[in-house]
């Protein structure tokens, strides 16, 4: 940094003086200048997928900032108090301070509802793009070694997401979040042997009490945060210790990175991509309403609006409570076991289990300890992408669920056949979108070792001297050919003796998994087998 | 082939694996080591854009991006003025959709003059082709491994901590112990009362008249017609001193039924008055109001979980994932025709917990 390069002859602006001078000044201080040659030139590579991580960073940061604004007007007390603001529907009104406050920030500060609005807006889109994101790493095989640990740390981002999303929303204290409190409370209460106490200790007395709003608020605007903002920094440092994914292509390796620089064309493009969330989501803040706490009115135990529903990512919860079949609690050795709240717990519980550790469950299967770096085709890995598939078909019937009321008069169905029929496909649907896709992948798969061993259908028609029509074959080149033969291949494990000549049940065990995970796959195309064919069209 | 015990020689296989520095190869379990590979064909040929061919076009582009960036600056400044021009008036409902929509526009203009230009100077004059980067194994090298075994060997023989195991095991002893205090000092989030008693009384006794939610005035037997409901809360709840704690737990729903539409248990004879019935309005499911009456099949359904109880048969579950009916309150009239509670509800109202029916 003190020194010159001696090939920069020409006399330095006042600028490029003022530059060298003041990054000479901080590296003297902090050795930054470490930093920036290892990360400076750091490659990215690129792809519409890669965004979705970052669409979630930005729109936390949104979060952030739009919070921050609605703290130095909100009052987080249920103190009674007559509310006296401008929205003249509710004057007079008893209410507590909260929902006062939400009020005053929505129709007595100038851009108070343009924050309210961005705030409700980027924590949604917060939610769904960890889910979108999640899913992309899912299906492409991004959490396999070295990225299992950082697809957990993910996966807690999205559960703190989704308790944020929640602690954010019971705060106003309005009618729809206080029955959101109620349910929580209901569902609390259910849980064998602690839960009548720890609802008590939660909402400090009886519900709904007068401490649950400044509890969650504290949760919401320190707690929380304090931990999503470590977790995302372990997320980022892992991700910089292992690299991005890239999709196989000509010239990419597993021993390689391809891409962008960080320094300029990354950092402009992500940079610059932040500017574009914060403003997309500023625009439909400023077009769309979203939670007019004003229409719902304040907490009142008595009533409540038909059509009730929560915020979309709270929607499997409440959809697993719905479909319930009736009947389900019991008295066992004089208490109570509501098995309609154990049930769904237990079964949201397994679930995201499953979610959290499904990289260490593939990687036991495997047994594969190589690492991974280039991203699956989904196609490639058929039974984790239908497992995927699977998964996916189980939420969103949870998820329906939640609006069976919404969805019954709507399409003028009764409510009764909407829930029998979710609680039908909450079964069959996995299954079968399980088969369905093992099957879709599995053809997609023949499909490409057909085109790369015979080309593709060109659409040009040739008639041949003997009068024979055909249709002329286009072979792919070596670059397209390399992205549909290039991928990882796995096959069902064999079960052999240990060194005792012993075959152990954990074995036995695993090899069906493996079996029930390998069984059927399409290798991917070799060389002989292109020379071959080449050797036929000839 | 590969099986799934370190079987070396396949993850050597062409540009499959992380180069290791004298690291162990790592087994690739039943991955099927290809030894005939397509042959990867390399980087395909760079193909310059327009802006790298023509410094016309280059040229047009960086004034696009400048324009975005000037019309960034132009919307900042359009959102202070927005600020000032559409202020809100107290009750006009139109004055602060204004100050939303043009100060929210603004804002966007500025954000996404910059985005899209600085997305925009990237993808068109910045380096267009890809660069390569070389990946290294995570693992640490061979020799900082070793040196962090070193630290930790010579820590563990200075401090003692594997050799000397009284001293271990009574750190890990008190290591343990010491967040006790913590669960201890969480029993004051609450009063001191035990939430199973408050669970199963509520604010109704004996005596105390049935008054309309909110207004709180009396109501007569008279006043209910056949088929009519009402929501009730006890006499004097508005002036308590917990008014929504008790009332999530003594709302109640009031219906006048034909008396010979009613089908009563033994013990229940005279819990209703003249065909009227209390029911407790919080569900049995998970607490929320039952708050909606369909007149013609005297069903209740709870708006949360779709739970429906049938108000002909004592408010017995004939749908959705509640199990106990609503508890009804007993009920008669006093000498002025007014409708007055026998008693407290019988049996703890709301969702079930733990230590219901001890």
């Amino acid at each position: 940094m003190t020194t010159t390069p001696a090939q920069d002859v020409q006399p330095k602006t006042r600028g490029q003086r003022f530059t060298g001078a003041a990054a000479n000044y901080i590296d003297e201080r902090t050795s930054i200048s470490g930093l920036v040659k290892e990360v400076g030139r750091k490659i990215f590579p690129d792809h519409w997928s890669f965004m979705l991580g970052e669409v979630a960073l930005y729109s936390f940061i949104v979060i952030l900032l739009s919070g921050t604004f609605l703290t130095f007007f909100f009052e987080a007390s249920m103190v009674e108090v007559h509310y006296e603001g401008s929205y003249a529907p509710l004057k007079g009104i008893e209410m507590s301070a909260a929902m006062a406050s939400t009020l005053d920030i929505s129709f007595d500060i100038r851009g108070g509802l343009l924050m309210r609005q961005i705030h409700h807006w980027a924590a949604l889109l917060f939610v769904a793009s960890i889910g979108l994101h999640m899913l992309r790493v899912y299906f492409t095989g991004a959490f396999r070694k070295p990225r299992e640990i950082n697809w957990f740390i993910g996966f807690v981002l999205f559960v703190l997401a989704m308790a944020e999303g929640f602690t954010g929303y019971s705060l106003p204290d309005d009618l729809l979040s206080g029955n959101g409190l109620r349910i929580i409370d209901g569902m609390v209460k259910g849980i064998p042997v602690i839960g009548t106490w720890i609802s008590y200790l939660l909402f400090g007395g009886e519900f709904p009490g007068v401490d649950i709003v400044s509890r969650l608020y504290i949760l919401h605007i320190m707690l929380l945060p304090a931990i999503i903002i470590a977790a995302i920094g372990i997320h980022m440092l892992l991700l910089v210790i292992n690299k991005h994914t890239q999709f196989a292509g000509p010239g990419r390796t597993n021993d390689n990175v391809v891409g962008s620089p960080v320094m300029p064309g990354f950092a402009a493009k992500a940079g610059g991509f932040f500017f574009i969330i914060f403003g997309v989501i500023t625009l439909i803040a400023s077009t769309f309403s979203i939670n007019p706490v004003w229409v719902y009115g304040p907490y009142d135990p008595s009533p409540v609006s038909a059509g009730t529903q929560p915020d979309w990512y709270i929607g499997f919860a409440d959809g697993a409570l719905r479909l319930v079949p009736p009947g389900w609690e019991t008295e066992w050795f004089g208490f109570t076991w509501s098995f309609n709240i154990i049930a769904p717990l237990v079964i949201l519980g397994l679930f995201i289990a499953i979610v959290a550790f499904y990289p260490f469950i593939e990687a036991w299967v495997t047994g594969d300890k190589r690492e991974h770096h280039i991203a699956d085709r989904p196609r490639n890995a058929p039974t984790r992408t239908a497992i995927g598939a699977a998964g996916v078909t189980f939420y969103a019937v949870l998820w329906a669920a939640a609006s069976s009321d919404l969805i019954a008069t709507h399409f003028k169905l009764s409510i009764e056949g909407v829930i029998h029929s979710c609680q039908a496909l909450l079964i069959f649907g996995p299954i079968i979108a399980y088969f369905l896709t093992k099957r879709v992948c599995i053809g997609l798969q023949k499909k490409d070792r057909e085109i790369a061993l015979h080309g593709y259908e060109s659409g040009r028609i040739v008639r041949l001297p003997h009068g024979e029509y055909i249709e002329v074959h286009e072979q792919l080149d070596d670059y397209e050919l390399w992205k549909l033969v290039s991928y990882d291949d796995y096959k069902p494990l064999m079960v052999r003796p240990d060194a005792q000549g012993r075959i152990t049940v954990g074995q036995k065990f695993r090899a069906s998994v493996s079996r029930w995970f390998f069984e059927d796959r399409i290798a991917p195309v070799s060389q002989k087998e292109i020379e071959q064919s080449k050797d036929e069209h000839h | 082939m590969a099986d799934d015990h370190g079987d070396t020689a396949g993850s050597t296989a062409a540009g499959k694996d992380v180069e290791q520095h004298g690291a162990p190869a790592h087994s690739a379990g039943t991955a099927v080591v290809a030894t005939d590979e397509v042959p990867n064909p390399g980087f395909p040929p760079h193909r310059p854009r327009v802006t790298d061919l023509d410094p016309k076009v280059d040229k047009q582009q960086e004034r696009r991006v400048s324009t975005m960036f000037l019309l960034s600056i132009v919307g900042s400044v359009l959102a202070v003025v927005a600020y000032f021009v559409f202020p809100i008036e107290p009750g006009n409902m139109q004055s602060v959709r204004n100050n939303t929509l043009f100060l929210g526009l603004g804002i966007t203009l500025g954000l996404l003059g910059i985005g899209i230009g600085a997305v925009h100077w990237s993808k068109a004059l910045m380096q267009g082709h890809d660069l390569v980067e070389q990946r290294h194994g995570t693992r640490g090298s061979e020799e900082t491994r070793a040196k962090a075994v070193e630290v930790f060997t010579l820590g563990n023989e200075d401090s003692g901590f594997g050799r000397r195991t009284l001293l271990r095991r009574s750190l890990i002893g008190a290591l343990v112990v010491t967040p006790l205090p913590a669960i201890v000092l969480f029993r004051d989030l609450a009063p001191a009362d035990n939430p199973v008693t408050l669970l199963k009384h509520t604010f109704w006794e004996e005596g105390m008249r049935l008054t309309r939610d909110p207004s709180g005035t009396p109501i007569k037997a008279s006043d209910l017609t056949i088929g009519s409901a009402f929501q009730v809360i006890p006499e004097g709840l508005n002036d308590s001193e917990h008014r929504i704690e008790e009332k999530a737990k003594a709302s109640v729903l009031l219906v006048r039924l034909k008396p010979e539409d009613l089908e009563v248990s033994e013990g229940r004879e005279d819990w209703n008055y003249d065909g009227i019935v209390a029911y407790s309005k919080i569900c049995t499911h998970v607490g929320c109001p039952v708050a909606l009456y369909e007149q013609q099949t005297h069903h209740l359904l709870c708006p949360c979980h779709q739970s429906q109880f049938d108000i002909k048969r004592e408010a017995a579950v004939i749908f959705g994932p509640a199990k106990r009916p609503l508890p009804q309150l007993p009920i008669t009239v006093d000498s002025e025709g007014y409708l007055i509670a026998k008693s407290d509800f019988t049996e703890p109202i709301g969702p079930s917990f733990w230590e219901r029916k001890l």
